[in-house]
């Protein structure tokens, strides 16, 4: 085994990495970006190395400075982790060259698998069903037509030179074909400028299942069950669970045999997912799956595999780059358990899953879920990577069980200081189609509206938890609210995102709080009313109606005032009280008047009449008692009257200049 | 500590008794918070005004106790209703800091000064004094109500009073704070001109000797309100007020800021012991006393619901048992608690000051329990000396200089009133329970001495004099005497600082007593105690 290994990754997966190669007593060594310069893989590291500035491009896409690293601090092997270098066989070559181990496959597997159409053709050969279809030249609609019938319909036509959807139609029947091809081919031929075209099989309600597989240098390969990630939106996975629902013992063992079919093909060693698109119209049957590619790296998915077989890839990847063999043959990997992972991001759902950053005040996790992330409470999401906060997996002896564990780890989940996609995951995971199994890869963006439509507002129950806290309400404090008559109450304004309401807080007897609209405190007008148990930085304690319940909050004080983050059931709402004492400018006038703080002479006049001007903008510069002082425009608006000249003197009050209101009309 | 062995029985129709009493002068006190007419209050909701406890309590920090004084002030005194005297006071803390505030109710004849507002805002200021806590002023108030000037005018206690007092209260170093947040006319002018920091919020805030009616009437010179004394007049050019605010909430907001910067006194009484509440419910004290005032009952069955965990170490608890004196802690506080037991004789007069010499020495706040129908008459104590041993009882009273802090719990009647720490005496604060009394003398005693007087005269004119005649001359005395001593005509006049629930004593007690330890406790200096 290595000594000492680098991880050319950041983030959750470079920390996931970390924590395998200490527990097997290997030292870690990481790289980093200017911009993560305090991150958590950098803090996890035995030792860390600055590679570059915070584009992906002069860091950890840069192989030799990657290398150089390794070799500087005496690292044995490089793990690539996903995405960056570790589909990249040029990047293996060079690591090889540099007498170093990559944590990984041979560059010649990566490149088999690198070209999908090659490496289709490839499998083909072996005998792994790939998605029927003709990618000929010969573009007579005869021969195209005769194609289509082979493949057999429901075929699609694409443009070649296509994509975003363009100069692509799906035939249903023979007789529709012809007509359907022309106006594919025109719009090939006014998008591309190429009319050429080519026919696939069309995959109805196709679902996304692989094979995790893994190789050693001895010519063993085994799988690992499949996973499934039909749940995707634009080819992003967001939900993955593992076993796939609906799986029968024969399409498992025809789609594991292809797998190690494909992985044997070239010669794989190391850790590797094998994807089949998959007929999900009906039940799954063995001749419903088609390869599509293979990812010959470590997957973002894989710890539910790690869950339902109870192995650590990592520890595998490694034990395999340092040439074991495979401890155990096939039969020793049995499925165990049920297991899900969702993807957090830190992402604006209601405006097209915008990628979002900003510092995590608060970062907070349910106890019973996995969770693979790369920051902590304090630490930042910047722009310049993947969005990723966490990915939370959980593990249960049933898929119903884990799905019930997955809600109360999204319902436990309190992120503040960026928006996320919690509601979304929680959305989906609550939708009809996933509790039944039935997913493919369409479902996100059908059922788009209704997995991200804007939830009913803010519940009144964060609201007065909102109000109580912002108030620094302590119901355990003595006389909390005490009133020799009737009750103490305090009006609060409340900002909800872009809606900001009056509300009154009337505080009872031992910790009894109530939201009213604020015009009242009778019965009439009570939005919510609760009984604080005890109320800490982070947790309130309350009882609604009998049932005792929590809240996760955190408050934070900025210069316009304080927000608080409350999350309960789930829902995260963030709510801000504006400091009065922020609004008011001691400086603001309305005074449409600029005089003289003294007597002296004026030096300069900036502005002429009909001018608009803005609130601080220079009017004109005085001289007296020997300094130059500027006056400047109080407020916007237009100069009426300028009543000096530059080297006149005026008296101390003396009106200078008159502003009018600006005209909005104009 | 001893922990007292309470066997009073608390009976249902006690209760139900007290609780009758209680619950007409809470609805009384619902009435008098909602404050002005609706239509006044809408006019003043419509001008972007806060009313007057919404101003208070976003002023106080959120959560804070309010431990208002002179609720009940003005109760049907005058023609039309006054509530709270038009002018709602009381303490609590900003920012930390135990503050008296004072707010002007504009919804009640435009937050003039009638002679129970003056009498309500200087009693404030008195407290304020004592005590030494900041005074908050939320101006909002016409100034002296006309029609009434002669009785707020002129005299000691009147208008000026309360300018007098600022500036003796700043120059004693207690901060005098005042946001202007509506009308500050004439007299009023000087409110926030004598304060030390003053607030006045833009194009609502009117600070001026003369509003511009007057000034017409005088000079000739038309010119509007927020020119003459607005915001930004007193801000930018006159210097009267310091802070211009845009609204109520900014003014309340920086006040919080201004009292954010005060200096924090050492407290002069401390939470010595952990707070425990009293071993027997607090609730009980309603079943406790009979709803007959000529029924006893024994005083420790209260203390035992009122003092932390009902342990009380009594002071000489043979002698003179009809005034109960020892020590306990209130809310983690200690107290020397001076209580009737009955009529006080001699022997409890001189116990009464002895227990007061001690309580000075060691600078412990007295809690006085009243419920006393007087001193014992008769030729043998008179021959004993009630009269000087009673003196010594009143001069050690008098010039106990620690915070004394009277609770009327029943009767409180002739020469026990000042005995036992009436008005006249100084105390810190004084306050009532729904079922006390208080009048010179019973209203039967008074009508019978007057008749007694009017008998003999006609008798001496040989004139005849049936009982009935007697009766119908006695009964208007005894009316008279029954409506005069009721709470709430005594809380009207400010004879004591507001009727409370008896259930909330101790924390008033606490409240009042973390008043009190703003102020250092000086020394005590008695009078000659007449031997």
């Amino acid at each position: 085994m290595f000594h000492k290994i680098l991880i050319a990754n950041r983030g959750e997966i470079a920390v996931r990495i970390m924590r395998t190669a200490r527990s097997m007593g290997v030292r870690t060594v990481a790289v980093y970006s200017d911009a993560d310069a305090n991150a958590l893989h950098v803090r996890t590291a035995d030792e860390a190395v600055h590679i570059g500035g915070s584009a992906v491009s002069e860091s950890y896409l840069c192989g030799d400075k990657i290398i150089a690293a390794a070799l500087s601090c005496g690292a044995q092997a490089i793990h690539p982790g996903y995405g960056f270098l570790s589909e990249n066989p040029d990047f293996v070559d060079a690591v090889t060259t540099a007498g170093l181990v990559f944590v990984g496959p041979s560059a010649s597997a990566i490149r088999a698998m690198g070209l999908k159409d090659a490496a289709k053709t490839l499998m083909h050969n072996a005998g792994v069903p790939v998605v029927p279809g003709y990618h000929g030249s010969d573009q007579s609609p005869d021969h195209l037509a005769a194609q289509a019938r082979s493949i057999g319909y429901p075929v699609m036509i694409k443009a070649r030179a296509g994509g975003g959807g363009k100069g692509m139609r799906m035939v249903q029947e023979p007789e529709q074909f012809l007509e359907a091809l022309q106006s594919a081919a025109r719009e090939g031929e006014s998008s591309f400028g190429d009319a050429a075209v080519l026919i696939e099989k069309f995959i109805e309600n196709p679902r996304h299942i692989e094979v995790q597989v893994l190789g050693d240098n001895h010519g063993n390969v085994i799988h690992l069950y499949e996973r499934d990630c039909s749940l995707q939106r634009r080819h992003q996975k967001v939900i993955e669970e593992a076993p796939a629902p609906g799986m029968t013992t024969s399409v498992r063992d025809a789609m594991t045999q292809a797998a190690i079919t494909a992985a044997k093909t070239i010669g794989y060693s190391g850790a590797g997912t094998v994807e089949f698109i998959v007929d999900g119209s009906g039940a799954l049957r063995t001749d419903g799956f088609w390869f599509m590619e293979m990812n010959t790296r470590l997957q973002v998915e894989h710890p539910v595999t790690e869950a339902i077989v109870n192995i650590d890839l990592v520890e595998e990847q490694l034990k395999i780059a340092s040439n074991e063999p495979l401890p155990y043959p096939q039969a020793h990997y049995k499925i165990v358990a049920h297991s899900i992972e969702a993807r957090l991001y830190a992402e604006d759902v209601r405006n097209g899953f915008l990628p979002a950053s900003g510092t995590l005040a608060r970062l907070s996790f349910d106890q019973q879920a996995r969770v693979d992330t790369g920051v902590v409470s304090g630490d930042t999401i910047s722009p310049y990577y993947d969005p990723m906060i966490a990915k939370l997996i959980v593990q249960a002896p049933t898929r119903a069980a884990a799905i019930q564990k997955m809600h109360e780890a999204l319902q436990n989940t309190h992120v503040v200081g960026t928006v996320t996609n919690i509601e979304f995951l929680a959305a989906l995971v609550r939708h009809e189609d996933f509790g039944r199994g039935e997913m493919d890869t369409g479902l996100i963006e059908r059922d788009l509206t209704q997995l991200t439509i804007q939830a009913h507002s803010a519940k009144p129950v964060s609201q007065l938890i909102a109000a109580s806290v912002l108030l620094g309400i302590n119901p355990n404090v003595p006389l909390t609210g005490w009133r020799l008559y009737g009750q103490a109450s305090h009006l609060v304004t409340l900002g909800d995102g872009a809606v900001t309401q009056d509300y009154r807080v009337v505080l009872g007897n031992e910790g009894q709080v109530s939201l009213h609209e604020s015009c009242n405190e009778d019965a009439a007008g009570t939005l919510c009313r609760l009984r604080l148990v005890s109320v800490t930085s982070d947790i309130v304690v309350f009882n609604a109606g009998g049932r005792q319940q929590r809240a996760q909050v955190h408050c934070m004080a900025d210069s316009d005032g304080t927000s608080v983050s409350v999350l309960l059931e789930g829902r995260t709402d963030v709510f801000t009280m504006a400091d009065p004492l922020t609004g008011g400018d001691q400086a603001a006038t309305t005074d449409d008047a600029v005089v003289a703080p003294m007597s002296g002479t004026v030096r300069l006049v900036d502005v002429q009449p009909q001018q608009n001007v803005k609130a601080g903008d220079r009017l004109l510069v005085m001289e007296a008692m020997k300094m130059e002082t500027s006056l400047s425009a109080p407020r916007d608006g237009v100069i009426e009257s300028v009543h000096c000249a530059a080297g006149d003197n005026v008296e101390g009050g003396a009106v200078l200049i008159r502003l009018v209101e600006l005209d909005n009309d104009s | 500590m001893a922990r007292i062995q309470s066997t009073g029985i608390v009976c249902p129709d006690n209760h139900a008794a007290m609780l009758l009493q209680y619950k007409k002068i809470s609805q009384e006190a619902a009435t008098i918070v909602l404050g002005g007419s609706e239509r006044s209050r809408k006019r003043h909701l419509d001008r972007g005004k806060l009313l007057p406890r919404d101003r208070i309590n976003g002023l106080l920090d959120p959560g804070s106790a309010f431990l208002e004084i002179g609720l009940f002030a003005a109760h049907q005194c005058y023609n039309v209703p006054i509530p709270s005297a038009g002018v709602v006071a009381g303490i609590g803390t900003v920012e930390g800091r135990t503050c008296m505030i004072v707010c002007n109710d504009a919804t009640v004849a435009g937050g003039s000064y009638y002679p129970l507002t003056v009498k309500k805002h200087l009693r404030a200021q008195e407290i304020a004094a004592e005590n030494h806590l900041p005074c908050l002023y939320l101006v909002d108030s016409g100034g002296a109500n006309l029609p009434n000037q002669d009785e707020v005018f002129a005299d000691r206690d009147h208008f000026g009073r309360i300018f007098y007092n600022q500036a003796q209260m700043s120059a004693r170093g207690i901060p005098q704070v005042a946001v202007v947040m509506g009308s500050c006319t004439a007299g009023g002018a000087y409110v926030p001109a004598m304060s030390d920091q003053t607030i006045i919020v833009k194009n609502q805030g009117t600070i001026f000797l003369a509003g511009p009616p007057l000034v017409k009437e005088a000079t000739g010179e038309v010119v509007d309100a927020e020119t003459l004394g607005g915001g930004d007049t007193h801000t930018r050019l006159s210097g009267v007020a310091d802070y211009l605010a845009d609204d109520d909430h900014h003014a309340l907001a920086l006040a919080r800021q201004i009292v954010k910067h005060l200096k924090v006194p050492a407290p002069s009484i401390v939470q010595d012991q952990t707070p425990r509440l009293p071993a027997y419910p607090v609730d009980d004290v309603l079943g406790l006393i009979p709803s007959d005032t000529r029924q006893p009952f024994d005083i420790r069955d209260i203390i035992a619901r009122l003092v932390d965990a009902s342990e009380f170490d009594e002071f000489k608890a043979l002698y003179g048992t009809t005034l109960v004196c020892g020590f306990a802690y209130i809310d983690g506080m200690r107290v020397g608690i001076i209580a009737n037991n009955g009529v006080l004789f001699s022997e409890s007069s001189l116990k009464g000051a002895h227990f007061i010499q001690l309580c000075c020495q060691q600078k412990t706040p007295l809690l006085f329990l009243q419920n006393i129908t007087g001193f014992m008459v008769g030729s043998k104590y008179e021959a004993g000396g009630i009269a000087k041993d009673g003196a010594k009882l009143v001069n050690a009273v008098s010039t106990a200089a620690v915070p004394k802090i009277t609770v009327i719990i029943g009767g409180s009647y002739g020469a026990g009133n000042y005995g036992m720490c009436g008005r006249a005496f100084g105390p810190r604060f004084v306050w009532m329970w729904p079922n006390a009394r208080i009048s010179v003398m019973g209203g039967a005693q008074a009508a019978g001495v007057l008749a007694s007087v009017k008998r003999s005269a006609m008798e001496q004119r040989g004139e005849p004099w049936s009982a009935e005649e007697e009766a119908a001359f006695k009964q208007p005395v005894i009316d008279q005497f029954e409506t005069q001593s009721q709470p709430l005509y005594a809380s009207a006049r400010l004879w004591d600082d507001g009727i409370i629930d008896p259930c909330k004593t101790r924390d008033v007690v606490a409240l009042s007593l973390k008043a009190c330890a703003n102020a250092p406790i000086a020394d005590t200096d008695f009078g000659l105690f007449r031997m």
